[in-house]
């Protein structure tokens, strides 16, 4: 099938002033692959400050005035600029975030939706969208410091399909729901993709990630380390990454071991491998190889000098 | 509707203990003035040439010989009762007094609170969404000059530049000298308003400007108008409509607590015009210890900032659905 998304070595660095006048650039997103498939649910798992959101950012076109991206991203086969992204963001790509502060406090939830436009049909839409998510036409006359959490990210969910969505990307969606409300909403995503909508889900759970995605990208400092099946976390041997078995052995049902040590700053490292400091199958080519790159292993991709290897915890 | 009026009426205690307040601290810094009273208002020479009781009629008049004590309750005793007082130098009431000269200000006054109040907010609108382009240097650098001009020098500039070395408008007064009060007109009376309105506007813009700027950039910077974009919303979208309405909430403070701001720069302006107003008459009463109409004035002028302030939470509550309505679920 035809990826509706492919994203191929992009990078997204911020520029920043030390001490007012010395420029630095940052990257805070290196040499990053992935690929999203109609009906298929991506997840890209990784902690917090490893670059997740700017990732959604940039593949809509709206990185801060400050950052600049490159890299190759592609859309249904055709290149995606600048342009192209502000064209299509909000019709076929869409964006799920996080929670109601995405919302203008000051606007009815219903005005929201409508994106300013008075026209019969586009009202006939949003009510229709928000009346799949259980949402009455109360809730359109609801600001949004009115809206429960739950509804509030129903509402969310019911602002992506307001047009026909060809891809969907959900920036960590249900962050302190719990399991319930969380298998809810992942299976709102689930029937989404049956409809045919590629879906790159962006979290820190893991756990999560597993019940719905059908593909697993592990994030860490900015970089795709391991592109892996979702079946493959059924078994650790069959996990490529260091890191990715670190997490997999974090897992409550693995015995919850914690990974020692935490992710590099963006910048803060200019070579190697950015796990190397916490890997402790670490080598000294793993520290001196410059950008080590993304390969294809035993059906799936890792970015790892010795794969399959474990870190000791 | 029970907590609109215990809200009401806290605000109404804490106004009468400011103007208290306000009133004492008048009153002390009179007490402390070098001035004397007889000296300023009736000269040296005369009273030289005057008889002794001649003279204590005169300190009996503009108070000299009564215990300060004994003065302020005397007149916080009038105002109680509804009396204002006399004016010592206008040999009017007070409140006559002040309402003429309002009755001036009040247009001059106006003009420049509409004035630089909208024409703040679109500037600091603009400078926000262009942050760090060149439109946001130009209206940051304009504010920036402006906030460091006292204000009373660049009214003499306009001054120098518009009615001496250009001579379109009229260098001092409220309306021509030398004409009949009916025959003055209403035209005549806006020339003469336009360069103190112009100074107390180009002076009162600048401080509005900036903080809407810093709050433009906030909201911009802002989750939902991230998700705006992202929702495909354009920029003049996303200033238009998720912009001014979140500005508009801060920008309301803002525009009320700019009274005080414009009543005290037009002191120093009305000043330099000579324009009659409540402003110009602060400082000839000031100047000349009437210590009745200075009290009125700061009173008065207190008053109107207190209610100021007053309009600004009341709108505040009606204009944000956060208060509307969480009040009306009560």
């Amino acid at each position: 099938m035809e990826p509706i998304l492919e994203i191929e070595h992009m990078s997204v660095y911020f520029t920043q002033y030390e001490r007012g006048i010395r420029r630095r650039v940052l990257p805070v997103i290196r040499d990053l692959t992935l690929s999203v498939e109609a009906g298929q649910i991506v997840a890209v798992v990784g902690a917090s400050g490893s670059g997740k959101s700017l990732l959604a950012h940039g593949i809509l076109g709206i990185l801060p005035y400050n950052s600049h991206m490159e890299g190759e991203i592609r859309y249904a086969g055709e290149p995606l600029p600048r342009e192209r992204s502000a064209e299509l963001r909000g019709k076929e790509i869409v964006l799920i975030p996080q929670g109601v502060n995405y919302l203008d406090p000051l606007m009815k939830v219903g005005a929201q939706l409508r994106k300013g436009s008075r026209d019969e049909k586009v009202r006939e839409r949003t009510s229709r969208a928000l009346r799949r998510y259980g949402l009455s036409e109360e809730t359109e006359e609801m600001y949004p410091f009115e809206l429960s959490g739950g509804m509030a990210r129903r509402v969310l969910i019911a602002s992506a399909v307001t047009g026909i969505p060809r891809l969907i990307i959900a920036d960590e969606p249900t962050p302190g729901l719990d399991v319930r409300a969380a298998k809810r909403i992942l299976g709102h995503f689930r029937e989404l993709a049956d409809e045919g909508a590629g879906i790159l889900f962006i979290t820190h759970d893991l756990e999560q990630a597993l019940t719905v995605a059908d593909q697993v990208a592990v994030f860490y400092a900015g970089e795709t380390i391991e592109v892996a099946s979702a079946a493959d976390f059924s078994d650790v041997e069959n996990l490529r990454h260091p890191f990715t078995r670190a997490i997999w052995r974090a897992m409550p049902e693995h015995g919850f071991h914690p990974v020692s040590g935490t992710q590099p700053y963006p910048g803060s490292r200019e070579t190697g491998c950015s796990f190397a400091g916490q890997c402790s199958a670490s080598t000294e080519t793993c520290r001196e190889t410059d950008l080590i790159p993304l390969r294809e292993c035993c059906g799936g991709m890792v970015r790892c000098l010795h794969p399959g290897k474990e870190a000791s915890l | 509707m029970k907590h609109r009026l215990q809200f009401a009426g806290k605000k109404l205690i804490r106004m009468a203990l400011l103007l208290l307040g306000v009133s004492i601290v008048t009153f002390l810094l009179m007490c402390a003035s070098p001035l004397d009273p007889l000296q300023t208002n009736v000269g040296q020479v005369a009273l030289g040439s005057m008889s002794p009781e001649q003279v204590a009629r005169l300190e009996a008049y503009w108070g000299v010989d009564t215990p300060p004590v004994q003065r302020y309750l005397g007149w916080l005793g009038g105002v109680l009762h509804g009396d204002m007082g006399t004016s010592l130098l206008y040999r009017q009431p007070v409140l006559t007094v002040i309402g003429q000269r309002l009755a001036n200000s009040v247009f001059l006054l106006l003009a420049v609170w509409v004035f630089s109040g909208i024409l703040g907010l679109v500037l600091g609108v603009a400078a926000g969404a262009f942050r760090g382009k060149w439109p946001d240097r130009l209206i940051r650098g304009y504010c920036l000059l402006i906030s460091s001009t006292p204000t009373f020098w660049l009214a003499i500039l306009l001054l120098l530049i518009f009615s001496v070395w250009l001579g379109w408008f009229p260098i001092g007064l409220s309306v021509p000298a030398g004409v009949a009060a009916d025959a003055v007109t209403f035209v005549d009376r806006i020339r003469h308003a336009v360069l103190p309105a112009l100074t107390l506007s180009i002076t009162g813009v600048a401080n509005i400007a900036l903080h809407t700027r810093e709050k433009m950039i906030d909201v911009l910077e802002s989750d939902y108008v991230l998700f705006a974009r992202a929702r495909g919303e354009s920029e003049t979208s996303v200033i238009l409509r998720h912009g001014l309405r979140n500005v508009s909430l801060p920008a309301i403070t803002l525009q009320f607590a700019s009274v005080s701001e414009i009543i005290g720069g037009s002191v120093l302006v009305e000043q330099v015009f000579s324009y009659p107003g409540l402003g110009q008459v602060a400082v000839t009463a000031g100047l000349g210890s009437d210590l009745p109409l200075l009290l009125g004035i700061t009173v008065i002028t207190s008053a109107i900032v207190f209610a100021g302030n007053l309009i600004a939470d009341l709108l505040y509550g009606a204009a944000d659905p956060r208060i509307r309505r969480g009040a009306a679920r009560e």
